[in-house]
C-alpha cells in the first residue's frame, strides 16, 4: 500500500525497506524531467527532510524523505532515463529504497484517499 | 549553420606573431603540452566571414525594438563606444603609478560623484561588474556592518515575492536566509505582513523600485520605518533606476545601499548578457565597509583609496570594468542633468502610452493608476484557445520584434513585461501595439499559427528538454 | 534636445491625450509628494564633439600602450591582438544584443558561445566549460564556493602564490558560507609546498586551489599536487595563453580550471573588463553545481541544429534562493574576444605565442643579471613574467624607465612588504628587442 505527502512523495512499506517516489501529480506539474540528482547510498535521512532533488527543463524541486532511515538502493535506470518518472512515477519510476529506523511513521502519511482529496482541494 | 571547426582546414592561419627576435629558451620536456589543443585551423578572411555570417542571425538593439522588461534595452550611443577603445583608455595597466593613470582615476572619480548626486547616497564605489555582482557587495556590506556591531542574530534577508531571482540567490551567497514576502492586491509590499515579519533577526530588505510590475511601491516610506525601527538596513535595486533619474532619489526615501546597472540606465551596451557594470553607493555610515579600492581626490590629484577599515575586502581583481564606466561617464556627459530627466520623463511616458493602448487588446493587472518604465500584462484569456504567452511572444518574431520579459515577475500568469525604454519614438510603440493587435486576433482565429510560431526565424523552436537531457555542451 | 530620444512637442501631446492625463509630470504621482524632486543636479548636456574632446583631454593623461613599451603583468598583459578581433567584436548584432533569452532570434551569440566552450574545453584539458563569470578573480571565489557545495566539506587550502587579488575575492566570497581558508606556503623554486600541503590536507578539506603560472611567473607541478590531493577538488587558476606550450590542466587531474580571459585577445582596459572562464572534467552532478550560463545543442522542430541556454535549473532566476550562484549577466562579449582571438592564432599560432613569450621572458631576465643589480628570488621554470631581487631603488628605477618610455616592472611591495626591493618582471610578445635593450640600458645607466 502506497501512502503520502502533501510535499507530494510516496512511500510503500516492505517489512523494514520502504519504497520511495513522488507522485503521479507531482509528475505531471513539473513537466519532462530531465534528471534526477540520485542520493547517495548510505546517506541517512530524516523524515521531511531534503532527500534528493528533480529538474525539469524550466524547475528543480526538493524531493522531501516520507521516513527516516537509511538510503539502501537507487533506482539507477533513472541516471539516464529520467523520463521513467513522467512514464511511471509510483512504478518504474521510484527513486530510493530507505531502510527505515521508525517504521510507526509510516502510519503518519496520508492515504491514497486523503492525497487525492488534499491535491482536489489545493487547486 | 557550420560550426567554427567544421570549416577548419589543417595547415591554415590566420594570424603571424611576431618573429623571434632574441635567443630562444626551450621549457623543460615535462613541463611541456603534450597533444595540441583542436582549436580551429583558418584564414582571417575565414574567421571573420563566420563570425558576421553568426552575428546576422541574432537580434540586437541595433536591428531594432527590444521591449524586454526589466533589462531597460535602450539605444547604446556610438560614441561610447568611440570613446572606450581611445588608447589612453583601453590600452593601460591597473598597476602602472596613479601618476600616470590621472586621466583615467579623474573619470572614475567623476562618474563615483555623478553617482552620488543621482541616488542621494554618500559613497561609491564602482567595482562590481554587474547588477546580481552589485547586490552581492551591497548585501556583503549590510552583513558587515550587523558583524561590526556584533549583531550575530541578523540572519534574514527579506525580499518581495516580484523580486528578480538575483535577490534571493544574493541573499544565499551571503549566507542569510531569503524571507519571501507577499505582495498585497495592489501589488506593493504587504505591509501587515511586514510587520510580522520584522524583528531582531532582520539584516534587511531588498526591494526593486519601481518593483517588477512597473509599480512605484507608494509606501515606501512606511517600508523604511519599519525595517528601520527592526534594526534593519534598505537596500534599493537599481534594476528600474531608469523610471526615477531626477524625480526621486533612493536616498531620500531611507535607503542605505543602492546598486546601478550601468548597462541598463546608463545606456551602455549589454554584449550579449555582459560585460556590464553594478556599481553600489552608501550612506556615509556604511562608506567604511566599502570595498577597496574606491576612487579619491587630495588637491588636484586622484588616488586609489584603500583607507576603509572595514572593507569587506574584494569582490574582483582591480577597479571594476572600466570601459563600461568611460561608456557610462560618456552617456553622464552628453545628457547631462537635464537629458537623464528627461529620460526618464519619456521612459515613463512611453510605458504609460503602451499600457494605454495594449489595454484594450490584452488584460493589464494592477492597472489602477500609472505605471513607471515599465508594465505587466497577461494573455491568460488566450489559454481558452489554447494559446500561451510562450505562444504570443513567439509569433512576434516573425514580425521582425523581441518579445517582451516573459512569465515574469512569477506573481503573474501568463505575463508579458513590457519596457519600452525612452529612445523609441511613438511609431515604434504605434507599430508594436499593431503586432500585438494581430497576435491576438490571430490567436483566436488560427491558434495553430501561435503554436508553432515562429516560421520565419533562423531556426524555429528549440528543444529544450533534449537539451536538457542528452547534455550537448561543446563539439566534439 | 538629446540625440537619443526621438519626441516631439506634438508626440508627447498626443501621447499625453491617449493616456488621458494633462502633464508627464502626473504619471509620477504615486511618488510620495514629500520626496518629490524635478531636477538632476549635474550640468546640462553637451554636444558630440565636446563630449569626445573632454574624453580624449583625460585619455591623453593616460600612459599608454601605444606609446610606452610595458613590462608589466601580474594578472592583466599587454598582447599583441589581431586586427580582425575588435572589428568583428565591434558588430552592433554582437554587442547591442542582450543575453539570448529567444534562441530563435539569438543564434549568433548561442553558437559563437557554444563554440567559445568548446575553445575552453580543447585549451584546458576539460571536459565541461561554462559561457563565462565576470573576471578570473570571482571566477576563482566561486569555484571556491563550489567545491563546498559538491563535498559538503568547508575548509578550503589556497597557494600563498596564487594573484593576491584573488585571494582576498576569495576570501570576501567565503564569508557567507563560512569556508575557512587556509594558505599553503611555498619553497625556494616559487612553486607550492608539497609538504606543507601533505600537512594540511585532512578529511575537512574541500578544495585544494594553485595558479598556473602562479603569481611569481613560476609553473606548478599540478601531477604532484594531484596526486597529494586524492578526492579533494582540485582547482587551478591557469592562464590561458601559456596553454599552448604548458600542460593542460585537465591532462593532469584537475578537476576546475578557472582563469581570466584577457590575454586571448581583450585589450588591458585598465583592469577590466575581461571575463573569467570557468571549466570542470565532466561530471554529471559537479555540473549541477557549477555557477553561470551553459549552452546546449539541440534540434528545432525541422530538426535542424540549434544552441539553448541549458541546465537552468541550476540559476537564479528559476532556483532562486536555492540557486548555485546569484549570477545573471556573465562577460559574454569577452568571449566572443576569445574566439575570434583563439580561431585565428589555431593551435599553431597559440604555441607560438606561448614559445615567444617564454623566450622574450628569459632573455629579458639574461640581460637584466648581467647589469649586476638583480638576482632572481625563485629558481622554478617560469613562462613570462619572474621575480627579481634589486639593489636599485624601486620608485627610482621605476620611475627613470618611466622617463625612457617603459612602464614596469611591478613593485611586489604594493602587495607584501616582505617582499621589498623585489619586483615582478614580464615580457610578451609584444617586447621586442629593441625595448629589452632599452630598458637595459637605462638600468645599466642608473
Amino acid at each position: 500500500m502506497k501512502k503520502y505527502l502533501k510535499t507530494h512523495e510516496w512511500a510503500e512499506l516492505n517489512g523494514k525497506v520502504a519504497t520511495v517516489g513522488i507522485s503521479n501529480h507531482a509528475q505531471d506539474q513539473l513537466g519532462d524531467v530531465v534528471y534526477v540528482n540520485l542520493p547517495d547510498v548510505g546517506k541517512n535521512v530524516k523524515a521531511g527532510e531534503i532527500l534528493c532533488s528533480v529538474e525539469s527543463v524550466k524547475s528543480a524541486s526538493d524531493v522531501y524523505s516520507p521516513l527516516s532511515g537509511k538510503v539502501v538502493e537507487v533506482n539507477k535506470a533513472l541516471e539516464t532515463s529520467p523520463e521513467l518518472i513522467n512514464k511511471s512515477a509510483e512504478g518504474d519510476g521510484w527513486i530510493a529504497k530507505i531502510e527505515v529506523s521508525n517504521p510507526k511513521e509510516f502510519d503518519t502519511l496520508l492515504d491514497k484517499a486523503a492525497y487525492d482529496k488534499f491535491v482536489e482541494e489545493s487547486h | 549553420m557550420e560550426l567554427i571547426f567544421e570549416i577548419s582546414t589543417h595547415g591554415r592561419r590566420g594570424f603571424i606573431p611576431p618573429k623571434l627576435d632574441v635567443e630562444s629558451y626551450t621549457l623543460p620536456d615535462e613541463l611541456k603540452r603534450i597533444e595540441p589543443p583542436k582549436l580551429p585551423e583558418l584564414t582571417e578572411g575565414d574567421v571573420v566571414r563566420h563570425y558576421t555570417n553568426l552575428s546576422r542571425l541574432n537580434y540586437a538593439v541595433d536591428v531594432g525594438f527590444y521591449p524586454l522588461g526589466s533589462c531597460t534595452m535602450k539605444y547604446n550611443p556610438k560614441l561610447n563606444e568611440s570613446a572606450a577603445i581611445f588608447d589612453g583608455f583601453s590600452k593601460i595597466h591597473p598597476y602602472q603609478d596613479e601618476s600616470t593613470v590621472q586621466g583615467a582615476l579623474e573619470l572614475m572619480y567623476n562618474l563615483q560623484e555623478a553617482l552620488k548626486v543621482m541616488s542621494g547616497m554618500d559613497a561609491v564605489t564602482l567595482q562590481p561588474a554587474a547588477g546580481a555582482h552589485g547586490e552581492y557587495t551591497g548585501v556583503a556590506v549590510i552583513r558587515a556592518y550587523h558583524e561590526h556591531r556584533k549583531d550575530f542574530e541578523r540572519n534574514e534577508m527579506i525580499i518581495p515575492d516580484s523580486a528578480h531571482g538575483t535577490n534571493p540567490a544574493t541573499a544565499t551567497m551571503n549566507g542569510y536566509k531569503a524571507i519571501e514576502i507577499k505582495s498585497d492586491k495592489n501589488g506593493m509590499v504587504d505591509i501587515e505582513a511586514l510587520k510580522k515579519i520584522v524583528g531582531p533577526h532582520t539584516a534587511g530588505i531588498m526591494l526593486t523600485n519601481p518593483n517588477t510590475l512597473g509599480l512605484f511601491d507608494e509606501n515606501v516610506l512606511e517600508i523604511s520605518r519599519i525595517v528601520h525601527e527592526a534594526g534593519g538596513l534598505l537596500y534599493y535595486d537599481g534594476a528600474n533606476f531608469n523610471a526615477i533619474m531626477g524625480k526621486v532619489r533612493p536616498g531620500d526615501l531611507g535607503f542605505d545601499v543602492v546598486h546601478f546597472n550601468l548597462h541598463k540606465t546608463f545606456s551602455t551596451p549589454h554584449g550579449m548578457g555582459g560585460p556590464g557594470a553594478g556599481p553600489i553607493g552608501v550612506k556615509k555610515f556604511l562608506e567604511s565597509f566599502l570595498p577597496v579600492p574606491t576612487v579619491g581626490k587630495k588637491g588636484e590629484k586622484y588616488f586609489l583609496d584603500y583607507s576603509h577599515r572595514n572593507t569587506i575586502g574584494r569582490v574582483r581583481s582591480f577597479y571594476g570594468n572600466f570601459s563600461v564606466l568611460v561608456r557610462a561617464y560618456a552617456y553622464i556627459l552628453t545628457m547631462g542633468g537635464n537629458g537623464l530627466k528627461r529620460a526618464s520623463e519619456m521612459a515613463v511616458l512611453n510605458a504609460n502610452y503602451l499600457k494605454a493602448k495594449i489595454s484594450k487588446t490584452l488584460e493589464v493587472p494592477y492597472n489602477n493608476g500609472p505605471c513607471m518604465h515599465e508594465f505587466v500584462a497577461t494573455t491568460e484569456p488566450l489559454l481558452d484557445y489554447g494559446v500561451k504567452a510562450l505562444d504570443f511572444v513567439k509569433r512576434m518574431l516573425d514580425y521582425g520584434v523581441h518579445p517582451p520579459t516573459v512569465y515574469f515577475p512569477l506573481i503573474v500568469h501568463e505575463d508579458l513585461m513590457i519596457e519600452p525604454t525612452e529612445t523609441e519614438s511613438k511609431m515604434t510603440l504605434d507599430k508594436f501595439v499593431e503586432v500585438v493587435e494581430k497576435i491576438a486576433e490571430e490567436a483566436k482565429e488560427n491558434p495553430k499559427l501561435l503554436q508553432e510560431a515562429p516560421h520565419i526565424t533562423p531556426v524555429r523552436r528549440l528543444d529544450d528538454v533534449r537539451a536538457a537531457k542528452q547534455l550537448v555542451l561543446r563539439w566534439k | 534636445m538629446e540625440p537619443y530620444i526621438p519626441h516631439t512637442d506634438q508626440d508627447v501631446k498626443e501621447m499625453l491625450e491617449t493616456i488621458g492625463v494633462k502633464n508627464v509630470e502626473s504619471l509620477f504621482s504615486t511618488i510620495p509628494a514629500e520626496k518629490r524632486i524635478n531636477t538632476v543636479d549635474l550640468p546640462d548636456g553637451i554636444d558630440e564633439f565636446s563630449v569626445l574632446s573632454r574624453l580624449r583631454k583625460m585619455a591623453s593623461m593616460n600612459a599608454s600602450a601605444d606609446k610606452y613599451a610595458f613590462f608589466m603583468g601580474g594578472g592583466i598583459y599587454n598582447h599583441v591582438i589581431p586586427s580582425a578581433v575588435s572589428q568583428i567584436a565591434s558588430r552592433g548584432d554582437f554587442y547591442t544584443a542582450y543575453t539570448p533569452y529567444q534562441a530563435e532570434v539569438s543564434q549568433g551569440t548561442l553558437q559563437s558561445l557554444f563554440e567559445f566552450q568548446t575553445m575552453i574545453c580543447e585549451i584546458t584539458g576539460m571536459g565541461i566549460s561554462n559561457a563565462s563569470m565576470y573576471d578570473g578573480a570571482s571566477a576563482l571565489a566561486e569555484g571556491v564556493l563550489m567545491a563546498s557545495r559538491y563535498t559538503q566539506k568547508y575548509k578550503a587550502l589556497i597557494a600563498d602564490t596564487v594573484h593576491p587579488e584573488y585571494l582576498e575575492t576569495v576570501r570576501t566570497y567565503v564569508a557567507g558560507p563560512k569556508i575557512e581558508i587556509e594558505k599553503i606556503s611555498h619553497g625556494s623554486d616559487g612553486r607550492l609546498s608539497l609538504d606543507d600541503l601533505r600537512s594540511k590536507i585532512d578529511e575537512k578539506t574541500s578544495c585544494v586551489v594553485v595558479q598556473y603560472p602562479n603569481f611569481y611567473g613560476i609553473i606548478e607541478n599540478l601531477k604532484a599536487i594531484r596526486e597529494i590531493s586524492k578526492d579533494v577538488v582540485f582547482i587551478v587558476v591557469a592562464n590561458p595563453i601559456s596553454l599552448g606550450v604548458l600542460e593542460a590542466p585537465g591532462k593532469v587531474g584537475a578537476d576546475v580550471v578557472v582563469g581570466d580571459g584577457q590575454p586571448l585577445g581583450i585589450p588591458m582596459n585598465f583592469g577590466g573588463p575581461s571575463f573569467g572562464f570557468f571549466a570542470i572534467r565532466e561530471d554529471q552532478k559537479l555540473v549541477r553545481t557549477m555557477p553561470g550560463r551553459i549552452i546546449g545543442e539541440t534540434v528545432d522542430v525541422d530538426g535542424k541544429r540549434g544552441f539553448v541556454m541549458t541546465l537552468q535549473a541550476r540559476e537564479q532566476h528559476i532556483r532562486r534562493e536555492k540557486a548555485t550562484s546569484n549570477i545573471c549577466s556573465n562577460h559574454a562579449l569577452g568571449t566572443l574576444y576569445a574566439s575570434i582571438y583563439l580561431s585565428l592564432v589555431g593551435p599553431t599560432g597559440l604555441k607560438e605565442i606561448g614559445e615567444l613569450n617564454v623566450s622574450k621572458s628569459h632573455y629579458l631576465l639574461k640581460r637584466l643579471e648581467k647589469t649586476g643589480h638583480f638576482v632572481r628570488t625563485f629558481s622554478g621554470e617560469f613562462f613570462n613574467e619572474f621575480v627579481v631581487k634589486t639593489d636599485l631603488d624601486v620608485a627610482k628605477m621605476k620611475k627613470a624607465l618611466f622617463k625612457n618610455g617603459i612602464v614596469g616592472p611591478l613593485d611586489l611591495s604594493k602587495f607584501d612588504e616582505k617582499m621589498r626591493g623585489q619586483v615582478l618582471f614580464c615580457a610578451t610578445e609584444a617586447n621586442t628587442l629593441e625595448e629589452i635593450e632599452k630598458l637595459v640600458s637605462v638600468l645599466e645607466a642608473m
